[in-house]
């Protein structure tokens, strides 16, 4: 865990954008990352926080919270992007919302090189997958894309991807 | 031995005389026809594609809609994709979600090669009860079937049926195709906006 830092501030404004939108199902599989905002929606008695085995759980989740009047976002890691693609073929064919938010692996101070070639894919796969894709390289600019990838889900009714730069995670959080 | 039931039959049972309040997810194939075929529906969400994902939509929609009862009923070749679904459910336990599988040990869509659960393969049921599933059900004639479609209509807890069916494919029966159509139309069949 990280020592002598302050905690990072974007997980918290990502949970205050999830509350704004009343995002009420929040699908993941556990990630260091993301640790923060899970814990952050795991003790909002208002989101079904839910635990996945894999992130294409994820995708099907959230097209059922919608179908029941529910809104929902995915949490994952960049390696869980090739695990959704036939999925979001269900976002594609119906046009549900699907926010996804990916933190990245593999492209900054990486000390696994099995990372990358999933890692260095994500953007393409998403945009393949008609997926919106906003990319943040600084913390400050998390809360923004967010805001916008929030409306444009629900808006438009289509997969958004907020993508988490490991620039911005900060390589601390990886250290043991 | 019995005679195994039959796929048509067995889904015009669990169906017949639905309420408002039962909503019905089918897997890809077959038992999305089966469902078309037991009578259209707003409150079905025939799935065409999206293997593995019946359950997990199941999930999403059964948090949802607390006051409603969700059925998933699928083939054993999407509940095999999925498979992990039932351990993600399993720990979520949510009371108005019934998982039934229509288990016939083979993918009748693609020319019906055998699936795991065949000859005495992986028992599904056997997956259920590890995944925590308060009650799990070993469907095979019709007075299981009738015992099944009874607590459908009252749904009070987790539950896992496999319903062993013959290896016989019916005439298809093909209902909408249009993903945004059937969304929009169960939305609306809930009272949301479509």
């Amino acid at each position: 865990m990280t020592v002598n830092s302050p905690p990072p501030d974007w997980p918290d404004r990502l949970f205050d954008t999830f509350k704004r939108a009343d995002i009420r199902q929040v699908g993941y599989v556990p990630d260091a990352g993301h640790a923060r905002l899970i814990e952050r929606c795991r003790a909002d008695a208002d989101i079904h926080d839910v635990a996945l085995t894999t992130e294409e759980e994820g995708i099907a989740l959230a097209a059922g919270a919608w179908l029941g009047g529910e809104r929902a976002a995915l949490l994952m890691q960049s390696s869980g992007v090739g695990n959704c693609i036939n999925m979001l073929s269900l976002m594609r064919a119906c046009r549900f919302p699907m926010l996804m938010v990916i933190t990245m692996r593999g492209e900054w101070e990486e000390f696994n090189p099995w990372q990358v070639p999933m890692g260095s894919i994500v953007e393409p796969v998403m945009k393949l997958c008609d997926a919106e894709v906003y990319r943040a390289l600084k913390p400050e600019e998390v809360p923004q894309l967010a805001e916008r990838a929030v409306q444009q889900a629900f808006g438009e009714e289509r997969a958004v991807a907020v993508i988490l730069s490991q620039q911005l995670i900060g390589k601390k959080v990886w250290v043991k | 031995m019995n005679t195994p039931l039959g796929r048509r039959a067995a889904m015009a049972t669990l169906v017949a005389g639905r309420d408002d309040d039962l909503l019905v997810v089918p897997g890809l194939g077959s038992t999305t026809y089966d469902l078309a075929a037991a009578g259209d529906n707003d409150r079905n969400f025939y799935l065409w594609g999206a293997m593995g994902g019946a359950a997990m939509i199941g999930l999403g929609l059964a948090l949802a809609q607390p006051g409603k009862r969700i059925a998933v009923i699928t083939g054993d070749g999407e509940m095999l994709m999925g498979m992990g679904a039932l351990a993600t459910i399993g720990i979520q336990q949510p009371q108005n979600l019934a998982v039934i599988v229509f288990d016939n040990g083979m993918y009748g869509e693609t020319g019906g090669q055998p699936s795991h659960t065949a000859n005495g393969g992986i028992d599904m049921v056997s997956v259920a009860r590890s995944c925590r599933f308060p009650t799990c059900l070993d469907v095979s004639d019709e007075a299981g079937l009738d015992d099944l479609a009874a607590r459908l209509k009252k749904l009070d807890g987790l539950l896992f049926a496999r319903v062993t069916i013959r290896p016989d494919e019916p005439p298809r029966v093909l209902p909408e195709k249009d993903g945004t159509v059937l969304k929009r139309r169960f939305r609306a069949a809930l009272g949301l906006t479509p």
